[in-house]
C-alpha cells in the first residue's frame, strides 16, 4: 500500500471545478512533483491534502489514516502533514528557533530542544537560531520554512511553489539543497510547481496536471520521453508534433523515418523533441534557419521546413549555422519519439 | 448559508452579536408594547425637536467652518511653528463637553446657559473631527490638480476654493457627521446648560417620571436621527475613498506666510487651543488646589476615583477581549453570517449612552425577575455593575473592534494555515500567533475604552448601582449644584487621562503616518494611524 493515497478527489469553488476525481499515490520516502500551468488546481490539491479545504468528494489517506473522506474530516492540526508555503508564512514575532519549535509545543522540553537543534543543523542554520526572521535572506527564510515543516517529523511534507520567490541565480543551488535536506530527513514530499526544469530535475516521480486532472504520472525520464498526450508533450519541454504513417516498427514522416517503441499502424502523430533531430549545412537542403538561440552548451534553431512547418532543433554548439542558411534536417540516429493524440 | 456550515466560531460570533445588538430591538418594539407612552410627555416633544434642530444646524455650521479653515491653514500654508500648531489643534479632543461647561459656568461666561451657548461649547470641543478628516483629505490631494487649475487661469486661493475644497468635501462632511453624532449623544453639556434636547428628556422621563416605555420611545426618536447621520457619514466616506484613489503625485506645496499674516496664523490657533484646553486646565488646577486647601473636596471623591479606575480598567480588559473574539470568530469561521453579525454587533457606537442604557435595562430587568423567581437573587443585573458593564460593551465594542480589526486584517491568512499545519488548533492560533502580533492593536483598544469609560456620563448615571458614583458623575453632580471648586479635581483627572490617546495618535502620525516592515516572509506588515479612531 502506498504511503499517501488520494482517491477520486473533487473540489469546486462555485462553478469552477478546481480538482476533478483525481487519483494520486505517493510511496514512503518519495519526492513527488505535481507539474501544471497556473490555475490547473495544483494548489487546491495541496490545500485539500493539508486540510485547509474540505473536498466535495473522494478521500485522502495518509499512512493508513483516512484524513478526509465521506463522513470524516480530520482538522489540519491533527493530520501530521507539514507545509512549506509559497511565501514561507514565517511567524514574524518569533525567532528562527521559535518558528522551528512552533509545531513541537506538545513535546517534552528536552525532546523539543533536541529536535529543534537537530532540524536547524539539518538545514544548516544552527548559527542563526536566535535571529529574527526579518533579518534573514530569501534563501535562509526558505530553509527556516522547510525546517519548521520537518521538525514535527510529519508523515508528508507539502511544498507549494517553493522556489518561485527566489532569484533565478539562487534557484538552482537551493533546489539541490532542498532535495538533499528532504532526502536526509527521509521525508515523503509532494511539491507543486509550474516550472518544468524544477520538476524534472528534483522529483523521483512527476504528475502532470491539467484542468484539475492528472494527465500522466511517471519518472521524469518517462514523462519527458514518452508523453501521454500532445498537451503533456508540449507542456513538459519543447516539441515538434509531426504527422506520419506508421508501419512495422517505424513511422514515416516528411522528415524521414523514426523508430517506434511499439509497433503501430495507420496515420499517427509523433512528438519529436528538438534534440531528436539533427541537421547539416546543405545548399539544396530541405529547410532554412529562421532564428538561432545560442545557449552556451547548446543551440536551439528555429527552422522553416520546405513543407511550410516550423521546426525546433537542438544541437551541441560545436558547429554553428547562421540565420538564413539552407540546411538539411533529418531524424537523429537513436531518436525514438512518442506517439501522441 | 446553511446551518451545516456554521461551526462553533460562527455560532459564537452570532450569539455575541445577538447579545450585544439584541436589546436595541426593544426600542422600536416599545411603540407596540405600550402605544401612547410618548403622548404622556407630548409637551416635551416640540421643545426637544427644536433644541436638537438648533443644535444640529449650529454645531454643523460651526465645526464645518472652524475645522475646515484650520485644516486649510495648516495644509496649504507654511508659518513659524506650523508643525506644533498642527498637532496642538487636536488637543480639544481630550476635553469632554461637560468639563468645558463646568469651566464656562464657573467663570459665569455671559449667555452660556442657552442653546446658543451649547452650540458654542460643542463647536469648540468637537471641531477636531472635521479638522482631522479635512486635513488628511487636503494632504492627500495631488499638486497636479491644483496646478492644472492654476494653468487654467485661477489664482492660488481660487484654485483651493474651486478644486481643493470640493475634492475634500466628502471627508469634511464625514467629519461634520461625526461631530454631530457626538453632540447628539451628549448629556452632560446640555443638561448643565439647561438645554432640553432628547438626551436630557430621556433622563428626566426616566429618573423623574420613572416611565420606562416613554423613555424608550424618546430614545427611539433620538436613534432615528443618529442613524440618519450614520448613513450620511458612510455615504460621505464611500465617496471620499474614490476621491483619494484619484489623487496621484506630489502633495500641494505650502505657501510661506509673512508679516502680519504669519503672526495671525500663529496667534489665532494658539488662542483657540488656549481657550479650549489650556485655560480650563489652569483654572481647574487652581480650583483643585483651593478645594483641597479649603476642604471643599467631596467626601465621596476617593470612592468615585476608585470606582472610575475600576470600571474603566475592567472595561478596558472586557471590551477588547469580546471584540477580539468577535473579530477572530469572523476570521476563523470564514463565514458570511459571522461577518454580518459582527457588523451588527458594532452598531452601538453610533448610539448615545442614554439610549444604550435605556435599551439594555429592559431585557436585563426581565431576565432578573425570572432569575429572582428561581434563586431569589433580587436585583442581580440592574442593581449591580453587571448592567453597567453590559451597556459599556454595547456602547464601546465598535471602538475596540475597529482598532483590533485594522491590525487583524494585516496578518496574512497563511500564518493561520501554517500554524494549523504545525498542530495548533484555532484557539492556539489565536493565543500563539494573533495575540502576540496584535499587541499594539489590543493596547490601543484597551486605552481607548479606558478613556471613554472614564468620560462616560449618561449610561453610568442611569445604570450605576448604589454607591457607584464615578468621577464623571462627581463632576456633573457638583456642577449642577454650582460647587465648581468641588467639581474641579475630578474634572482635571478626566481631562489628563483623556490626553493619553490623543498623545498616542499624535505620536503614531508623527512617524510619517505609515510604518512598514515589509518582507516577503511575513507579508506587508503595516501599522497606520487610521487604526485609531479619533
Amino acid at each position: 500500500m502506498s504511503h499517501v493515497r488520494v482517491r477520486g478527489l473533487s473540489k469546486s469553488f462555485g462553478a469552477v471545478q478546481a480538482v476533478r476525481e483525481l487519483n494520486l499515490e505517493i510511496e514512503r520516502g518519495e519526492l513527488m512533483a505535481v507539474l501544471g500551468p497556473s490555475g490547473c488546481g495544483k494548489t487546491t490539491l495541496l490545500r485539500v491534502i493539508a486540510g485547509f479545504e474540505r473536498p466535495d468528494a473522494g478521500c485522502v489517506v495518509v499512512s493508513d489514516d483516512v484524513v478526509a473522506g465521506p463522513g470524516r474530516i480530520v482538522p489540519p492540526e491533527k493530520r501530521r502533514v507539514g507545509m512549506v508555503f509559497q511565501d514561507y508564512a514565517l511567524f514574524p514575532h518569533l525567532s528562527v528557533e521559535g518558528n522551528v519549535a512552533f509545531g513541537l509545543s506538545n513535546r517534552p522540553r528536552e525532546e523539543r530542544d533536541s529536535l529543534t537543534r537537530r532540524t536547524l543543523e539539518l538545514v544548516g542554520l544552527q548559527h542563526k537560531a536566535r535571529t529574527g526572521v526579518h533579518e534573514l535572506s530569501g534563501g535562509e527564510r526558505q530553509r527556516v520554512a522547510l525546517a519548521r515543516a520537518l521538525a514535527p517529523e510529519p508523515e508528508l511534507v507539502l511544498l507549494d511553489e517553493p522556489f518561485s520567490n527566489l532569484d533565478a541565480t539562487l534557484r538552482a543551488g537551493l533546489r539541490r539543497e532542498v532535495e538533499l535536506i528532504l532526502r536526509d530527513a527521509e521525508a515523503t514530499a509532494l511539491l507543486v510547481t509550474h516550472d518544468q526544469e524544477e520538476a524534472l530535475s528534483l522529483a523521483d516521480r512527476l504528475a502532470v496536471m491539467r484542468d484539475g486532472e492528472i494527465v500522466q504520472v511517471g519518472p521524469p525520464v518517462e514523462v519527458y520521453g514518452e508523453p501521454a498526450t500532445r498537451w503533456a508533450a508540449q507542456f513538459v519541454g519543447e516539441v515538434n508534433v509531426l504527422s506520419g504513417v506508421a508501419r512495422a516498427g517505424g513511422v514515416e514522416t516528411e522528415l524521414g523515418v523514426f523508430d517506434l517503441r511499439a509497433p503501430a499502424q495507420g496515420s499517427v502523430h509523433v512528438a519529436v523533441r528538438p534534440e531528436q533531430l539533427e541537421l547539416r549545412a546543405d545548399a539544396n537542403g530541405n529547410a532554412e534557419v529562421v532564428a538561432r538561440e545560442f545557449r552556451g552548451h547548446d543551440v536551439l534553431y528555429r527552422l522553416r521546413h520546405e513543407g511550410g512547418k516550423t521546426l525546433l532543433v537542438q544541437l551541441p554548439s560545436l558547429e554553428l549555422h547562421e540565420v538564413g542558411d539552407s540546411v538539411f534536417v533529418r531524424p537523429a540516429p537513436s531518436a525514438v519519439p512518442a506517439l501522441v493524440d | 448559508m446553511g446551518l451545516r456550515r456554521l461551526d462553533r466560531f460562527a455560532i459564537g460570533t452570532v450569539l455575541c452579536a445577538v447579545l450585544v445588538a439584541g436589546p436595541l430591538i426593544g426600542l422600536p418594539l416599545s411603540f407596540f408594547v405600550a402605544p401612547g407612552g410618548l403622548s404622556r410627555f407630548s409637551g416635551f416633544v416640540p421643545e426637544a425637536v427644536e433644541a436638537t434642530a438648533i443644535l444640529l444646524v449650529g454645531v454643523g455650521a460651526g465645526t464645518f467652518l472652524l475645522g475646515t479653515a484650520l485644516a486649510a491653514l495648516v495644509s496649504f500654508f507654511e508659518f513659524p511653528g506650523r508643525r506644533w500648531i498642527e498637532w496642538a489643534l487636536v488637543l480639544p479632543l481630550a476635553m469632554p463637553g461637560y468639563v468645558f461647561t463646568l469651566f464656562a459656568l464657573g467663570l459665569d461666561l455671559p449667555g452660556i446657559r442657552s442653546t446658543l451657548g451649547a452650540v458654542c461649547v460643542f463647536t469648540l470641543v468637537l471641531y477636531p473631527y472635521v479638522y482631522l478628516l479635512a486635513r488628511a483629505a487636503f494632504l492627500s490631494q495631488s499638486r497636479t490638480l491644483i496646478e492644472a487649475a492654476r494653468g487654467l487661469g485661477l489664482s492660488r486661493a481660487r484654485a483651493i476654493l474651486r478644486v481643493g475644497l470640493p475634492l475634500a468635501r466628502p471627508a469634511i462632511l464625514g467629519g461634520v457627521a461625526l461631530a454631530l453624532m457626538e453632540a447628539l449623544a451628549d448629556f452632560g453639556t446640555v443638561n448643565l446648560l439647561g438645554v432640553r434636547t432628547f438626551t436630557d428628556v430621556i433622563y428626566r422621563v426616566w429618573f423623574i417620571a420613572f416611565d420606562r416605555e416613554a423613555a424608550m420611545q424618546f430614545a427611539m426618536l433620538l436613534v432615528s436621527v443618529t442613524l440618519t447621520l450614520l448613513v450620511l457619514e458612510r455615504l460621505a466616506r464611500g465617496r471620499a475613498r474614490h476621491a483619494q484613489l484619484a489623487a496621484r503625485g506630489d502633495v500641494v506645496p505650502p505657501v510661506r506666510l509673512h508679516g502680519l499674516a504669519a503672526l495671525a496664523a500663529v496667534i489665532l490657533p494658539l488662542a483657540l487651543v488656549g481657550l479650549v484646553v489650556l485655560a480650563p486646565l489652569a483654572q481647574l488646577s487652581a480650583w483643585s488646589v483651593q478645594s483641597i486647601n479649603e476642604g471643599l473636596l467631596a467626601p465621596e471623591f476617593a470612592t468615585a476615583a476608585r470606582n472610575s479606575v475600576l470600571l474603566a480598567g475592567m472595561s478596558a480588559i472586557l471590551v477588547p477581549v469580546v471584540a477580539l473574539l468577535l473579530a477572530y470568530g469572523v476570521r476563523a469561521s470564514r463565514s458570511r453570517t459571522a461577518a454580518v453579525s459582527a457588523r451588527t454587533a458594532t452598531i452601538g457606537y453610533g448610539l448615545p449612552g442614554s439610549v444604550v442604557a435605556v435599551a439594555v435595562i429592559v431585557p436585563l430587568g426581565w431576565l432578573e425577575q425570572r432569575i429572582d423567581g428561581v434563586a431569589g437573587t433580587g436585583l442581580l443585573l440592574t442593581g449591580t455593575v453587571i448592567g453597567l458593564f453590559y451597556a459599556y460593551v454595547v456602547r464601546f465594542l465598535a471602538l475596540a473592534w475597529g482598532a483590533i480589526e485594522a491590525s487583524l486584517i494585516r496578518i496574512p491568512r497563511q500564518l493561520d494555515d501554517a500554524a494549523r499545519g504545525l498542530g495548533a488548533d484555532r484557539l492556539d492560533v489565536l493565543a500563539r500567533v494573533h495575540v502576540p502580533l496584535l499587541r499594539a492593536g489590543l493596547v490601543t483598544a484597551a486605552l481607548l475604552v479606558f478613556v471613554e469609560v472614564m468620560k462616560e456620563l449618561p449610561a453610568t448615571l442611569l445604570l450605576r448601582p448604589l454607591g457607584g458614583d464615578t468621577l464623571a458623575i462627581a463632576v456633573w453632580q457638583a456642577t449642577t449644584e454650582s460647587l465648581f471648586k468641588t467639581a474641579a479635581l475630578p474634572a482635571l483627572l478626566i481631562v489628563l487621562v483623556g490626553l493619553l490617546p490623543v498623545a498616542l495618535m499624535i505620536r503614531m502620525s508623527g512617524r510619517g503616518g505609515v510604518e512598514v516592515e515589509a518582507s516577503p516572509a511575513v507579508g506587508a506588515w503595516v501599522e497606520d494611524p487610521e487604526a485609531v479612531p479619533a
